[in-house]
């Protein structure tokens, strides 16, 4: 069984009003110096087998049609051992 | 023959009857679509409506947009046929590229229910020829993901082909860029709206019955096309 | 390892149990052991344990909530009462409607988000599992001092939480109230109500009838959501070096709820059901053994067919699972091929676990073992009964004693101005726009009133027009102050906001929350409370068609102020005909009806201006509220009136400032000669309404008032020639001598501020 991780994160234009809420709290908490903070998400894909190459095409196939909205987001793709 | 209005509900679609009750108050016939099914039933123009379809789960109408009956309308629309897509249906069009941009979370982060102003700017889509180009209606806004973005070149361009349809007056209630509550693409057969005109056909229920416009311009719409015969 | 068989309970008559650790007592332990001949199994033990909580058995209140039945008025409206999972009422066309309010109150303040979203959650299904479709939800909310920061973290929580979960399922919100008191600090109320509706036929009872009928759980997976004190057993029988369990709150998922919803009224409507429950607190051991009960055999259950989320839970936490969106159907064996195909068209899983027999008895098997065998109504119905002790506190004397006197009091028009401007700002009082615009009230399009309207109005039938009203209320002060009054006064507030937008009051539902049972002081306001309510109810001849029951809301040793929400449903026959609250026209006449008696005790002006809690409630002549009643219905009925606002917290002062506020209008208004203007203002006297009468409709108006001999005082006149455009003046003569001029807009301004300064 492999992992393979997706990390989708909003493009760097996009206006985050969730990131912005949580840099707020973090002052509140008493973290100081924060520059910036941007909330983003990861899919956990456990997939049988071994990740070849025609897998991981498909993987990001995937990754660029339903896991991210390409219009507005940027994804990753990480096989973890 | 009243004109053919498909209206399609995906599992987690809230405002599809409310759709089918305003095609039926202006005249038409609403025919229920099934998100399953990939056949659109021979309907001469379609709704999407508004509501969480699949939760808004991975984001609003990601997943709708794969529905089986989405690869006909997809074809369906490039081939003229009117669509309008409402609120969750516009964040679904975006999803599917029938429109540009994308639907994004309030800029406040609150779901936002409330009676808003909008100024009609085009009147020559298939959903809005029965209004005046600068007219003032309310209609009922209800979302917690309205905020439209898109990129710089494609804002200009939306805006140099006049294909924003309707804009935010008194206050941006989501973060939309430069105020738009609704656009259309090239054609003018497909357009996406953030508020619910649906709500706004009885003066019982709606701030008020301006909502009308929207269903009574694609009857006509119809007509003047040769797509229905009357 | 072994289980915990029947077999192995009955070779094993000592084994220690850990019947404390879950909460039972000793006498209740060995009445178990009665029932049953021999001590129970560990999942038996867990069962009773559950079922014969507070929470689920109503082992407290029993006693006292009999007396909703025993005086409960012969009213022909009810088609199915007390004890199902939501009274039914007959509202005429063949339609019939259902409602229940519950609580939610605990799991609120741990996780404010999800407690209010799983309260929706939960109160929805019990609407579905009657045959209706749901139609709308309100919530009566409590929350601590507005200003203490805890109360924060918990009111933007819930607000999030029912306008996350809420509005997914696609239900209007239309009414409820929130409500600050440093009484609930530690202990936020969230009551959660829901309406459906249905026609008379699909009427569907928690039963399991028929032989062989087969059981089915379909929903959402069943996982460790909820399991509290159960993981005690799970360990004592399981593997001991297993991960340390602990209980995780329990999360919602409205989408799947929504596909419950469709799924459960396509199976209704298609007559595959004999049977249905919903799946609330104790999960399925509360479905199984209630539909048992119900039915006229037994049933069995195969454990092991659960469908699990979580495939390291035992036997014991997935009998005692509170994992949301899950029903459990009883079906012919010829109509299960048919349920499955509609749960599959809506993407719901769905499992036969078990079979009706007529054996009497309730019985789990796990993978062959047979680890439960109960008489099904011992867990579900003959749980321990008390009879708590309860007396009149020995403080009570002192607190109706020391009255609002003594307090400084208004006696220059320039501090009526300023106590004006105080009061429409005062939390309580403000507006609560920045909650309520979190909350979708268009869905479904058949909303014709909401917040901050009286009552909450949907059409029912798109042809006749025939709608329901429903209002919930407690000014829980009142209570404090005197319980069995204060829980009329409840009533009485929630029958005048229905009736003031139309609607004839025809059924009643409440939701009870109190501090601690084992508390006299608490148990004799909550008996007092209970027979306030059922005198009131049987005199008005609206029965209580069922309720909740929520105690333990204290901290420490202070409980709350006894708080028994009232909800009154009504009937109008035509939402055309409903009674707005704003006036419209120049030249209408705005009357009020009604007597005001000096009777500030217990007011909102004590509360918020001298933060004082004593004396007397207001008092209350039910013949009176009813005449009023009938006054406002066939006003509107007849077109008499063109606005109507039942006056209760703020006074007068706030009703017409309200009014103005929603109408945006102008008015000349004057204090009443012979009445001292600050009485007349914040005076909380109950049984008083203000209206709007157009000028053609005056005389027959003031000459019905007449011939019910009810008071009617004319005190103003709608006039926008006082302001310009934009900028309305109300004009109040006759205070202290002098005239007071106050914008509307600066009215506004202090009412729409407060909520977002203190929250947004």
């Amino acid at each position: 069984m492999a992992r393979v991780v997706v990390d989708v994160k909003l493009k760097p234009e996009i206006l985050d009003p969730q990131g912005r809420a949580v840099m707020g709290a973090l002052g509140r908490l008493g973290l100081a110096g924060v520059a910036d903070v941007r909330q983003g998400k990861q899919f956990v894909l456990s997939i049988d087998g071994d990740i070849d190459d025609a897998k991981l095409a498909d993987i990001n196939r995937i990754a660029e049609s339903l896991l991210s909205n390409p219009v507005i987001e940027d994804y990753t793709v990480r096989v973890e051992a | 023959m009243s004109p053919r209005i498909g209206v399609v509900t995906f599992p987690g679609s809230l405002d599809d009857r409310d759709a089918a009750r305003a095609v039926t108050i202006a005249g038409g016939e609403a025919v229920s679509l099934w998100h399953a099914d990939a056949n659109l039933h021979a309907v001469d123009a379609i709704v999407l409506p508004g509501g969480f379809s699949y939760g808004d789960y991975l984001r609003c109408g990601a997943i709708a947009r794969f529905a089986p009956v989405m690869e006909k309308i997809v074809d369906a629309a490039n081939g003229g046929l009117p669509v309008l897509g409402i609120c969750n249906g516009f964040q679904i069009l975006c999803e599917s590229h029938l429109l540009p941009g994308a639907l994004t979370r309030n800029d406040h982060l609150h779901f936002i229910c409330r009676d808003q102003k909008l100024r009609i700017e085009n009147n020559s889509s298939a959903w809005t020829n029965s209004f005046e180009v600068g007219q003032e209606i309310v209609v009922p806004l209800k979302n917690g993901e309205g905020g439209y973005v898109a990129d710089e070149r494609i804002l200009d361009e939306l805006e140099g082909e006049g294909r924003v349809i309707a804009r935010y007056l008194e206050l941006n209630p989501n973060g939309s860029r430069r105020d738009i509550a609704g656009i259309t693409n090239a054609a003018g057969n497909v357009v996406g709206i953030m508020p619910h005109p649906e709500h706004a056909v009885e003066e019982l229920t709606g701030p008020t019955t301006d909502g009308l416009g929207f269903f009574a311009s694609v009857l006509t719409s119809l007509v003047t096309n040769g797509r229905v015969t009357v | 390892m072994s289980m915990d068989t029947v077999g192995h309970a009955t070779e094993t008559p000592t084994a220690e149990q850990p019947y404390r650790e879950l909460g039972l007592k000793l006498d209740e332990y060995d009445s178990i052991k009665n029932i049953l001949g021999r001590r129970p199994t560990s999942s038996e033990l867990a069962m009773y344990s559950v079922m014969w909580s507070e929470h689920c058995s109503y082992k407290s209140s029993k006693v006292h909530l009999r007396q909703f039945g025993e005086k409960a008025p012969k009213n022909d409206a009810m088609l199915v009462g007390i004890g199902e999972n939501a009274g039914v009422v007959d509202i005429g066309d063949g339609w019939a409607v259902t409602f229940k309010v519950e609580s939610h109150n605990h799991p609120s303040y741990v996780e404010p988000y999800q407690g209010a979203a799983t309260g929706i959650g939960g109160i929805v299904r019990d609407i579905i599992s009657m045959g209706a479709r749901p139609v709308a939800v309100m919530d009566p909310l409590r929350f601590g001092d507005p200003t203490n920061p805890d109360t924060r973290r918990v009111l933007t929580g819930i607000v999030a939480g029912i306008s996350g979960y809420g509005n997914c399922l696609g239900l209007p919100n239309i009414g409820g109230e929130i409500v600050f008191d440093s009484s609930y600090q530690g202990n936020p109320l969230v009551n959660a109500l829901c309406i459906g509706t249905m026609k008379h036929a699909d009427i569907h009872l928690a039963k399991a009838t028929g032989l062989g009928n087969a059981v089915i759980l379909y929903g959402a997976r069943t996982g460790g959501d909820g399991i509290g004190g159960v993981s005690v057993l799970a360990s004592e029988t399981f593997d001991a070096d297993g991960p340390a369990k602990r209980p995780s709150v329990q999360v919602g998922d409205p989408f799947m709820e929504k596909l419950l919803i469709e799924c459960t009224l396509e199976v209704l409507h298609a007559g595959l059901v004999e049977g249905i429950q919903d799946l609330g607190g104790a999960g399925i051991s509360c479905a199984t053994s209630e539909l048992a009960s119900n039915g006229e055999g037994g049933m069995h259950v195969w454990l092991d067919r659960v469908l699990l989320r979580d495939h390291t839970l035992s036997p014991e936490e997935i009998l005692m699972s509170e994992s949301q969106e899950r029903m459990c159907a009883v079906v012919e064996p010829a109509k299960v091929e048919a349920f499955m195909a509609v749960c599959k068209k809506w993407d719901v899983e769905a499992v036969v676990i078990g079979e009706v027999n007529d054996s009497g008895r309730l019985t789990v098997e796990w993978h062959g073992e047979q680890i439960v065998d109960v008489p099904p109504r011992s867990v579900a119905h003959d749980g321990p009964v008390y009879e708590r002790p309860y007396a009149r506190p020995t403080w009570m004397d002192a607190r109706q004693a020391n009255g609002p006197e003594n307090l400084a009091r208004p006696t220059t028009a320039a501090q009526i101005q300023q106590t004006l401007m105080a009061m429409v700002g005062t939390p309580n009082l403000a507006a609560k726009t920045w909650v309520t615009s979190q909350y979708d009230r268009y869905v479904m399009g058949n909303t014709v009133l909401a917040q901050p309207e009286d009552s909450g109005m949907i059409r029912v039938d798109e042809v006749t027009g025939r709608g329901v009203a429903v209002s919930t209320d407690c000014n829980a002060r009142f209570a404090a102050l005197d319980p069995y009054l204060g829980a009329q006064l409840a009533f009485a507030e929630s029958y005048r906001n229905v009736a003031a937008t139309g609607a004839v009051p025809l059924a009643v539902t409440n939701c009870l929350n109190f501090g601690s049972p084992e508390d006299p002081d608490v148990m004799w306001q909550f008996e007092r409370a209970i027979t306030g309510l059922a005198d009131a109810c049987l005199e008005m001849n609206t029965p209580v068609t069922g309720g909740n029951v929520s105690f333990y809301n204290q901290t420490g040793d202070v409980a709350i102020h006894p708080t028994p929400v009232v909800g009154v449903l009504g009937v109008i026959d035509d939402v055309d005909r409903r009674t707005p609250m704003a006036w419209d026209e120049d030249g209408e006449l705005i009357y009020v009806l009604g007597d005001t008696r000096d009777e500030l005790a217990g007011s909102e002006w004590a509360h918020a201006i001298h933060n004082h809690l004593g004396g007397l409630p207001p008092a209350l002549d039910l013949g009176k509220e009813k005449t009023l009643a009938e006054i406002l219905v066939a006003g509107s009925r007849d077109g008499m009136l063109s606005a109507a606002h039942d006056v209760s917290d703020g006074g007068i002062a706030q009703t017409i400032a309200e009014m103005a506020m929603r109408s945006g209008k102008g008015a000349r208004l004057w204090i009443p000669d012979n009445f001292d203007p600050f009485v007349f203002l914040w005076s909380e006297s109950a049984t008083r309404a203000v209206v709007v009468v157009a000028r053609s409709e005056e005389m027959r108006f003031t000459e019905m008032c007449n011939a019910r001999s009810f008071t009617a005082i004319r005190v103003g006149v709608v006039d926008s020639e006082l302001g310009s455009i934009g900028d309305q003046v109300l004009q109040l003569d006759n205070v202290y001598g002098e005239t007071l001029s106050v914008s509307i807009s600066s009215l506004h301004a202090a009412s729409e501020a407060t909520l977002p300064a203190l929250f947004g």
